[in-house]
């Protein structure tokens, strides 16, 4: 025992691990770290709620559940903001792809929303509902393409940073939306949004959030087949991978950038046009309501794969609600689910590093080396 | 009243600025810390905290010290917004995690703890008071300077506003001179410029990442108290605290990364946030609008920057980039 001890004070290196790049590993085992990060996780919140207030773990978790699963309406209630989560983080996953930081999404969605509800307001009544939600919806795909290209033209034109570029849009984006939340508010001025009601999505037998999710479970496997099979989805990639060797191998990186923003900016509006007119029925500046922002954790947790990503903005927006389920019952402030849900991605992103490098002690190899 | 709207000015702006003097430090270290909305929040909160549980266990006001009073929230604000930075260093450094997720994720964190604790600090120490108000904590942070109300307009300008305003201006400055004649500082901006350089010439790469970011993000926290203490008088709203996160973030690139052009440019963007309050008439939606100028005036410095291309102008060059020594 002594004798290690004193290879260790004696080591000429610093630190008693160094860190060796996997080469890959077994899916099983990847998914084995994700689990138990996310076990960690909870356990973490279990202690920290115990010690904040008080109350009996294993009954918050099941609080949470219920809270999330525990009735019909709540069911659809979940599904139908995992497909808008969804939704979104498909929209902003080629640009990431491509390793083009849109962080702008939030924008995009509200100014796609902004679209839709200009068109419920002006054109409702001019034509039949049909015809009026296809101009609902081609017009809000063609403004979030435009607030997505704004960025994408400057970077590919002078390089401006396109990751501090698109967080600027957001907010020009809010306050825009804003103003008209208020110039058409009821009455004037007053900060009550109109309720839409010419042009609403119509609910498929019986359900509401029915429409918005089939919408979105189409655009999932579209997107899963133009990433992972089109001609297109491999010019994202090899941009992403490296820009010189996309030049190198005659892809115009600048024409992919801009048409990459383009889609990426029109599913935002998409998700912009369900939002507005499938699920809310009308506009606030807050109906993205941090969504954007969201949407890039999940993309990024799902590893830019959409079957991965449907997973991620699941347990997402599963915690999310079940966390203000434990708010409600126990009386707490509602915030308490953006701390676990918080915590929660902290342990996911920490256990990417053990899936993707390990560990290797020190210790070992000194010893080897004397022998 | 063009000196009032000056003094609101400054004092808009005074949060900006620590919080954009500490992403600068963090940003030129190759760092983009989308965390800073919610470390500012912590910072905030911290300091209330701490204040509020010194308060509480006074018997009554006039018994406060006043440099108690004034040092426990400096200090709980100073660890708990350095704790944060710490999380996020622990994760992008040595975890090597992607810059804008965490940052993000710690942004919705940190603004969790602040409007959670903000909502129930009260109920969770079993206190009877109603509503958290440091009104006399807030009087002594608001202690304008001597001589303020004797020297007419000169006076109203430049004395009148509490110590962390001079704080965030003398911050600001020191930084810019660490950043542009200590040696500290080049060795700073060549591992934000080009992390590989610095490793080979002997700097410790990791030590200045972790250091820039923790004291970045303790800087960018006095922000928060600032706001809560002398800006919103001691008293704690949830989401009170607003964009001013982001605005920062803003004000970096307003300022071409230079802590000494962020001072001006935070009384700028403070003058762009409270100018609709002056003008006559005008509606409420309206003023939505002026709130979007000082993001517009951002993009168009960004792209400005951008065409000219001035390599001095420029964020740094390995900015949000990750650095893997192992992986050269």
């Amino acid at each position: 025992m002594k004798k290690v001890n004193n290879s260790l004070h004696t080591s000429h290196f610093s630190s008693p691990f160094h860190i060796v790049k996997r080469d890959d590993i077994v899916w099983w085992k990847a998914w084995m770290f994700r689990v138990i990060s996310v076990i960690l996780a909870l356990i973490v919140c279990g202690v920290i709620t115990i010690s904040l207030t008080g109350i009996n773990p294993v009954k918050m978790y099941l609080t949470m559940i219920e809270g999330a699963v525990g009735t019909t309406r709540l069911v659809w209630n979940l599904f139908q903001n995992t497909a808008i989560l969804l939704c979104v983080s498909l929209a902003v996953t080629p640009a990431f792809k491509m390793r083009f930081w849109n962080i702008g999404a939030e924008g995009q969605v509200l100014i796609g929303g902004l679209a839709t509800a200009t068109c419920m307001i002006f054109l409702g009544g001019t034509m039949p509902t049909p015809l009026l939600i296809l101009v609902m919806l081609v017009l809000s795909i063609l403004a979030g393409a435009v607030w997505g290209l704004v960025p994408a033209y400057f970077k590919t034109r002078f390089n401006s940073n396109e990751t501090l570029f698109t967080l600027m849009m957001n907010y020009i984006a809010i306050q825009i939306v804003a103003y008209f939340t208020l110039e058409w508010s009821v009455p004037k001025g007053s900060g009550t949004p109109r309720t839409l009601e010419m042009g609403q999505l119509p609910a498929l037998f019986g359900q509401k959030y029915l429409i918005n999710i089939i919408i979105v479970v189409i655009i999932t496997v579209i997107m899963y087949i133009y990433l992972k099979y089109s001609k297109q989805g491999y010019e994202i990639s090899v941009v992403g991978e490296s820009e010189n060797t996309a030049k190198y191998i005659g892809i115009s990186v600048k024409k992919v950038m801009l048409r990459t923003m383009a889609i990426s900016g029109a599913i935002c509006g998409i998700a912009g046009f369900l939002l507005v007119a499938g699920t809310d029925h009308s506009l606030k500046s807050d109906t993205a309501g941090g969504r954007g922002f969201t949407a890039i954790m999940v993309s990024w947790l799902g590893k830019f794969n959409p079957l991965f990503m449907i997973l991620t903005s699941f347990l997402i927006v599963f915690l999310q609600k079940g966390a203000s389920k434990i708010s409600e019952v126990y009386r707490l402030n509602p915030s308490f689910s953006d701390i676990i849900t918080g915590i929660i991605i902290f342990f996911i992103i920490g256990s990417e590093f053990f899936i993707n490098y390990k560990l290797k002690s020190n210790k070992k190899e000194t010893e080897a080396e004397r022998c | 009243m063009l000196i009032t709207i000056l003094q609101r000015a400054v004092m808009q702006g005074t949060p900006l600025l620590f919080g954009s003097t500490g992403e600068i430090l963090t940003e030129k270290s190759g760092h983009l810390n989308l965390g800073i909305p919610g470390i500012m929040y912590v910072g905030a909160i911290s300091g209330v905290a701490g204040s509020f549980l010194y308060e509480q266990s006074v018997a009554s006001p006039e018994l406060m010290n006043p440099f108690l009073a004034v040092l426990i929230p400096l200090l709980c604000c100073l660890i708990g917004a350095g704790l944060m930075g710490l999380i996020y260093c622990f994760l992008t450094v040595t975890l090597r995690a992607n810059q804008n997720v965490t940052g993000l994720a710690l942004t919705t964190f940190g603004i969790g703890i602040g409007n959670f604790f903000g909502g129930s600090l009260i109920k969770l120490v079993d206190s009877d008071v109603p509503s958290i108000a440091l009104s006399t904590t807030s009087k002594i942070f608001k202690t304008e300077l001597p001589f303020a109300d004797q020297l007419g307009w000169f006076g109203d300008i430049f004395l009148s506003y509490g110590f962390l305003v001079y704080v965030a201006i003398i911050v600001a400055i020191i930084s810019t001179y660490i950043l542009n004649r200590t040696r500290v500082g080049l060795h700073l901006r060549s591992v934000g410029e080009s992390p590989e350089t610095a490793d080979a010439a002997g700097i410790n790469v990791t030590k200045y990442k972790y250091l820039s970011t923790c004291i970045g993000s303790a800087i960018a926290g006095l922000g928060g108290l600032y706001y809560v203490m002398d800006y919103a008088n001691g008293v704690w709203s949830n989401n009170g605290f607003g964009d001013r996160g982001w605005l920062s973030i803003a004000l970096v690139i307003f300022s071409m990364w230079r802590p000494s052009i962020s001072i001006l440019g935070s009384i700028l963007f403070g003058f762009l946030y409270v100018i609709p309050t002056y003008i006559p008439d005008i509606s409420v939606s309206a003023k939505k609008l002026f709130e979007m100028l000082p993001y517009v005036v951002t993009i168009l410095v960004l792209v400005i920057t951008s065409i000219r291309n001035k390599k001095e102008n420029q964020p740094p060059a390995a900015l949000g980039l990750p650095y893997f020594r192992e992986e050269r």
